[in-house]
């Protein structure tokens, strides 16, 4: 049975429509990129699973719950994280306390706090850097560091699924390799799904795994990331030559 | 000078308290609740027993202070939570401007409600006289209520921080109130926080009204929207959601009032509150964004 399965969905901001009658599902373990150009539809899609943007259409379920118009705080509790593009840290409040916010959906579990403790320091101990600047303000560490921090931040609601939307974004390629060396291992660790959104299939191609190709809020192709990396097809698809 | 500094601090407090009760709940939802004054009004109307006549009955009133007291927050946070409930949540989705509206429109109704209970007159009460006996410290004859309101002041203060930094509930609610929909997606459930934001801020109004019933002991029905006006501003001095600068703002607004009513030539002085709020009008020149600037909203814009 998948872990995440949409079914034609669509999504709508007033008159425009940003993703037109999508389906995809993904299997427990599995890594699928999201790619495609600016305005493809790749970030509503994540949000409306996450269940931040509304969907105009179809039908979304997440580890056997349908998921479709339920709240985040609920979707979350499914486990489902999302790191949102732009990352969001919470820039007042100290390292520490942004890893913390998640772990409180757990609090009418039993003994939830010593897990929470024992995930903070699994958190630190991928991220040291994180425990280094754990009573700092985390508004003031720098991209990578943030980009790290909202990962950890992610996992400490102890999730199947991991979704992460452009860590590329802003980063120096160096620092991006980091991110991505870290992703893998803790995928690898955990046994966790990863979904994630990227602007460029390049880095898919070098990750591996499975890519679906988005343009004009459709899917335009979905294969394995290195072989349909390898192809002209991704370039057409990418840049709508058969449009021309 | 000490009771210029005593009659600033006790002015500053209930602004400052008004205008945290105000910035509380512009934290968690962007809605600038300006139906906080006339829960103040309800408060101070809670210790009365409804009757139109110029002779005020007191019900409430007449308890002892550790049951009078838990009663009137009781009340502030009962009638916020409702207000929240019955009212703002169908606006959650609406902009802001609208539930700015709403919120105008929801103080309106509170105030005709009390209007209805109570007419218009105002009615004296005298509430906690044991509190108006004057102390003396160094040299200087204070109110016992001045030390009473500025102390009580403080341990808000302090507990409502220590709520904020220590507790669970506290962390959420500031997560929430920098970024909601992140918060949301990280399991803070939405309802609770913002529960929780009108619980504290009606107690924080009820607080106000406690103090303000003490203090003049008389109760009218436009009460809470003069204290408003002024905790409004403070917390658009502070920058709008930013609780520290809200409080300090507050703080700010008492000593300006006091210290213009002291220093300004006899003349100018009914005009006190044309000075205030030419100094604010200067402030928020050199700082449109508050003297305290919040992240949530920084980043919004």
């Amino acid at each position: 049975m998948s872990l995440l399965a949409l079914s034609d969905i669509t999504i709508r901001y007033s008159r425009l429509t940003a993703v037109r009658n999508v389906s995809f599902s993904m299997a427990e373990g599995e890594i699928l990129f999201i790619t495609g150009p600016n305005g493809a539809g790749k970030s509503s899609l994540l949000r409306a699973i996450a269940g931040v943007t509304p969907v105009a259409g179809g039908r979304i379920d997440l580890a056997g719950h349908e998921i479709t118009g339920q709240a985040p705080e609920n979707i979350a509790r499914l486990g489902f994280s999302m790191v949102p593009e732009g990352r969001d840290v919470f820039g007042s409040l100290t390292t520490e306390e942004n890893l913390l916010v998640g772990t409180g959906m757990h609090a009418r579990e039993r003994g939830w706090r010593s897990r929470a403790a024992d995930e903070l320091e699994a958190v630190y101990a991928t991220f040291p850097m994180l425990k280094e600047r754990r009573h700092g303000q985390a508004g003031l560490l720098s991209g990578g560091q943030q980009q790290m921090l909202v990962i950890g931040r992610a996992l400490m609601t102890n999730p199947r699924l991991v979704a992460i939307d452009e860590p590329s974004l802003g980063l120096a390629p160096n620092i991006n390799d980091q991110v991505y060396e870290r992703l893998i291992a803790l995928r690898a660790q955990r046994q966790l799904t990863l979904l994630i959104v990227e602007q460029s299939s390049a880095r898919a191609m070098m990750v591996g795994g499975r890519m679906i190709l988005m343009r004009g809020g459709q899917i335009v192709l979905d294969g394995d990331a290195r072989t349909l990396g390898n192809g002209e097809a991704i370039q057409a698809a990418y840049f709508g030559y058969e449009d021309n | 000078m000490l009771q210029i500094l005593f009659d600033a601090l006790s002015l500053g407090s209930l602004y400052a308290l008004g205008a945290l009760g105000i910035a509380l709940i512009f934290g968690v939802m962007r809605l600038v609740n300006f139906a906080h004054g006339d829960v103040i009004a309800f408060c101070v109307f809670a210790l009365l027993w409804p009757s139109t006549d110029a002779m005020a009955i007191v019900f409430a009133g007449q308890l002892p202070w550790y049951l009078l007291v838990p009663f009137v927050l009781l009340c502030g946070a009962g009638l916020s939570v409702l207000c929240e409930i019955v009212v703002f949540r169908r606006f959650r989705q609406a902009n802001p401007a609208t539930m700015m509206i709403a919120s105008f429109a929801l103080g309106f109704v509170i105030r005709y409600f009390l209007l209805m209970l109570f007419s218009s007159r105002p009615k004296s009460i005298s509430l906690l006289p044991e509190l108006s006996q004057p102390v003396e410290i160094l040299g200087a004859r204070l109110p016992l209520l001045q030390l009473i309101t500025i102390v009580t002041t403080m341990v808000i203060l302090i507990g409502l921080t220590l709520f904020l930094r220590q507790t669970r509930f506290g962390l959420e609610m500031r997560a929430a109130a920098e970024n909601f929909s992140m918060a949301r997606m990280l399991g803070v459930r939405a309802n609770r926080v913002i529960i929780g934001a009108f619980a504290l801020s009606g107690a924080l109004a009820a607080a106000i009204a406690l103090i303000f019933g003490a203090q003049t002991g008389t109760l009218d029905i436009q009460m809470g929207a003069s204290i408003m006006l002024m905790a409004f501003i403070a917390t658009v001095i502070g920058g709008l959601g930013s609780l520290g600068g809200a409080v300090l703002a507050g703080f700010l607004l008492g000593a300006a009032s006091v210290i213009m009513q002291v220093m300004l030539p006899i003349d100018a002085r009914p005009f006190r509150d044309a000075f205030v709020y030419g100094a604010v009008i200067l402030v928020l020149l050199f700082r449109p964004q508050g003297l305290i600037a919040a992240r949530g909203t920084k980043e919004r814009v």
